[in-house]
C-alpha cells in the first residue's frame, strides 16, 4: 500500500539523538540537595515526570535531574533539557525556552539555534501535533520549576 | 478473511480507502443507515417527546419508545420497561452507584469490584465507599486477567453488598463468567452490576439470561451514536431504588412540599431525552442484526481461504434479502450447528447479526495473535486468542505505546496507547501503558497485516534488527 511521507516525519522524528537520550538519559534520578522539585502530569495518557533543579548564588541552575515516565520524545525532551539548563541564567533558559516553542511552532529558523543543543533534534515534532504536548511536558515543568525557585 | 460488514457502508471508511481503524473499543465508526436515520428523526419526526398534545409529538414518542423495544428485544430484556436510556455506560452506572448505592450502602458494608475494572465501573464505587464509610475490595485476577472465581468467593461476605464487574474487559479482552459471579454475589445477598460496554457490541447477550440485575452499555461503541447507552435493570431492583436525577418527565405530582415519582422507564430519565440517539441506536442494532456470513469450520489454511471468500458473497447477498424473508429458527438451528462439531461433519454454518460478528472478531483476533506472536519483542496481555474478544492489547520491546501509536498512525492504522482509562489495572500489569488494538465488522485480514507491518518499522525505527 502506498504510504505517502510517511517515512520522513518519522525519520525526522525518530532520530537516534533522540533515541540515544530515551535510552540512556542524561541527569536522570534523584537531586539530594534540590531547591525545588516539581511534578508535572499528563492525565491523557498517564505519563509523569517529576524534575529537581538546585540554583548557585546567583540564581542559574547548577544542577538538574528528572525521573518519571513517559514516551521516548517526553523522556528524550527531560534528558536534553537538563542538559541544556545546567550552568544557565535564568534570563539565558528563558530565551531558550522560547527558542523551543517556537521549534514546536515549526519556525525553521528557531530549529537551528546553537543555544538548544541536543533539544535541536526535536524539531520534527512539530510535524505531529498529537506529539507536542509530549515535548512540552518537560519545559512546563522547568516553567513551574523556575517560578516556584524564585 | 474478508470483513463481516461492508466498508461502503461506512461513510468515514468509504471516504478513507487507505486507513485501518483499529480502536472500536473506544468508538466504533457509524452506518450511513444510523446517520440517516437520525437525520430522518429531526426531519420528520422531531418533537418534545411524552407531552402528546398533538399528532407530531405523538410521533416523536412512537420513535422513542420504538427503539426502547428494539434495545429490550436486542438484549434479551422481556421487560422493555426496565431498559433506561442513559448517555452511556458511564452514566448508567453512576446512576447505581449514586441511586441504589446511597440507599443501600452504609458503614461497614462491602462493595466488591475487580482489578481489571474501566475508571467507570471503578471510580463510582471507590468514591461511594469513601462517602459512605463503606469497605472497598478488589477482587484479584487470574492469570489469564479475568476474574479469579475462587478468590472472589473467599472475598464476599454477607457484608457485601454489591459485585460490580466487567462482561469483558476493555484492555484484556477475556470473557468473564456473568453467571457465576451474579450467582456468587446473590448467595450472599449482594446485587450483580456488570459493565457490558465490551460486550454487547461483540457478541449476543441476553439480559434475562445473565442473572444480573443491572446491566450497562453504550451506543457508540456499537455503530450508534454518541451521547446515548443503556441501562438494564430488573424490575424489583429499579422500582425499589430512588431516582438518580430529578425534574422534567421523572415526576407523577409535584407539589409545594413533595413529589411523587413517574413510573419506569420515565424515573430515571429526567429531563428531555435523547430521542434522535435512541433512534440512532436502533437502526444500529438493526444493521448489526442484519450482518450475515457463512463459514466452513475446517481449520485449515486452505478452507479458511474458501470460507473467507464465499463469507463475503453471501455477506453480500444477505444484505438483499428483506428482513421479513428471514427465518429466525432457522437461524437459531444453523447457530446451533456451528456449536456441533462442525470439522467432523464440514458443514457450512450461515450466522447472522451478533453470532455473526462474534465468529468474525474471533478469527481476526486469532489472526492478530499469531501475526504479532511471530514478531520479537511483542508482549500480549490476557487470555489466549480463544476466551477474548476484538481486543488485544500488547507492547513492543522497549518502545513506549505512544510511540507505537505514531509510527502505526503515519501508516494510516490507528490504535489506542495508553491506560485505557484502567490505571488499577496498568499497575496490576506492572506497565505505565499499552498500546491496543481493537477490530469489528469492518475490519479484516489487511487491517491485521497493516498492524503487523508497522510493528516492523516500528522496531526499524527504534534500532531492532529485522526478524
Amino acid at each position: 500500500m502506498p504510504q505517502p511521507d510517511a517515512s520522513p516525519t518519522l525519520a525526522a522524528l525518530y532520530q537516534s539523538l533522540i533515541l540515544e537520550h530515551y535510552r540512556r538519559p542524561r541527569n536522570h534520578g534523584v537531586l539530594e540537595d534540590a531547591d525545588v522539585a516539581v511534578t508535572v502530569k499528563n492525565p491523557l495518557c498517564g505519563d509523569q515526570l517529576v524534575l529537581q533543579l538546585a540554583f548557585d548564588d546567583t540564581g542559574a541552575v547548577r544542577a538538574a535531574r528528572f525521573r518519571g515516565q513517559g514516551c521516548s520524545i517526553s523522556l528524550a525532551t527531560a534528558s536534553m533539557l537538563t542538559e541544556c539548563i545546567t550552568g544557565k541564567s535564568r534570563e539565558a533558559i528563558d530565551a531558550t525556552a522560547h527558542q523551543f516553542a517556537r521549534m514546536l511552532e515549526g519556525d525553521a529558523d528557531a530549529a537551528t539555534e546553537p543555544a538548544l543543543g541536543d533539544l535541536r533534534a526535536l524539531s520534527g515534532v512539530a510535524k505531529v501535533p498529537a506529539r507536542i504536548r509530549c515535548a512540552q511536558l518537560p519545559w512546563e515543568a522547568l516553567e513551574r520549576a523556575l517560578s516556584d525557585g524564585r | 478473511m474478508s470483513a463481516l460488514a461492508d466498508r461502503g457502508d461506512f461513510p468515514l471508511l468509504a471516504a478513507n480507502p487507505e486507513l485501518h481503524y483499529l480502536d472500536s473499543a473506544a468508538t466504533t465508526q457509524k452506518p450511513r443507515a444510523v446517520i440517516d436515520a437520525i437525520a430522518r428523526y429531526y426531519e420528520c419526526d422531531n418533537a418534545n417527546p411524552h407531552r402528546g398534545a398533538y399528532a407530531l409529538s405523538v410521533r416523536a414518542t412512537d420513535r422513542y419508545r420504538e427503539a426502547r423495544q428494539r434495545v429490550a428485544r436486542f438484549v434479551g430484556a422481556s421487560d422493555a420497561d426496565c431498559v433506561i436510556f442513559t448517555r452511556g455506560t458511564t452514566e448508567s452506572l453512576n446512576l447505581v452507584a449514586s441511586a441504589w448505592g446511597r440507599a443501600n450502602v452504609g458503614a461497614g458494608d462491602e462493595i466488591v469490584i475487580t482489578g481489571a475494572e474501566h475508571h467507570a465501573n471503578f471510580v463510582p464505587w471507590q468514591q461511594l465507599a469513601l462517602e459512605r464509610g463503606a469497605e472497598l475490595e478488589i477482587c484479584p485476577l487470574a492469570s489469564d486477567g479475568r476474574v479469579d472465581l475462587e478468590r472472589l468467593r473467599a472475598l464476599v461476605t454477607p457484608r457485601t453488598r454489591v459485585v460490580a464487574f466487567a462482561h469483558v474487559s476493555n484492555v484484556l479482552g477475556g470473557v468473564n463468567p456473568v453467571r457465576e459471579i451474579a450467582a456468587l454475589a446473590h448467595e450472599v445477598g449482594a446485587i450483580a452490576v456488570c459493565d457490558g460496554a465490551q460486550s454487547v457490541p461483540h457478541m449476543p447477550v441476553r439480559f434475562d439470561e445473565l442473572g444480573v440485575d443491572v446491566y450497562a452499555f453504550s451506543g457508540h461503541k456499537m455503530c450508534g451514536p454518541m451521547g446515548i447507552g443503556v441501562l438494564v435493570g430488573t424490575r424489583p431492583l429499579l422500582e425499589s431504588m430512588p431516582p438518580y436525577q430529578t425534574g422534567g418527565d421523572m415526576i407523577e405530582f409535584v407539589y409545594d412540599d413533595r413529589t411523587t415519582w413517574n413510573v419506569l422507564p420515565h424515573k430515571f430519565e429526567a429531563g428531555t431525552p435523547n430521542v434522535a440517539g435512541a433512534v440512532g441506536l436502533a437502526a444500529a442494532i438493526e444493521y448489526l442484526e442484519g450482518l450475515v456470513s457463512t463459514c466452513h469450520s475446517e481449520r485449515s489454511e486452505e478452507s479458511r481461504a474458501t470460507c473467507h471468500s464465499e463469507r463475503s458473497e453471501e455477506s453480500r447477498a444477505g444484505k438483499e434479502i428483506p428482513r421479513s424473508a428471514r427465518d429466525d429458527n432457522a437461524a437459531r438451528d444453523d447457530n446451533a450447528a456451528r456449536d456441533d462439531n462442525r470439522s467432523a461433519r464440514g458443514a457450512t454454518g450461515v450466522l447472522q447479526g451478533m453470532d455473526a460478528i462474534a465468529h468474525h472478531e474471533r478469527a481476526l483476533v486469532q489472526h492478530a495473535y499469531e501475526r504479532l506472536s511471530e514478531i520479537e519483542g511483542v508482549t500480549i496481555y490476557g487470555p489466549d486468542a480463544t476466551n477474548r474478544s476484538g481486543v488485544l492489547s500488547f507492547t513492543l520491546a522497549d518502545i513506549h505505546p505512544h510511540d507505537l501509536a505514531t509510527i502505526l498512525d503515519q501508516q494510516q492504522v490507528c490504535i489506542r496507547a495508553g491506560h485505557h482509562c484502567a490505571q488499577p489495572l496498568m499497575r496490576r500489569l506492572g506497565v505505565p501503558a499499552t498500546a491496543r488494538a481493537s477490530f469489528y465488522v469492518y475490519n479484516d485480514e489487511a487491517d491485521v497485516d497493516a498492524l503487523a507491518q508497522g510493528l516492523l518499522r516500528a522496531r526499524e525505527l527504534f534500532g531492532y534488527a529485522a526478524t
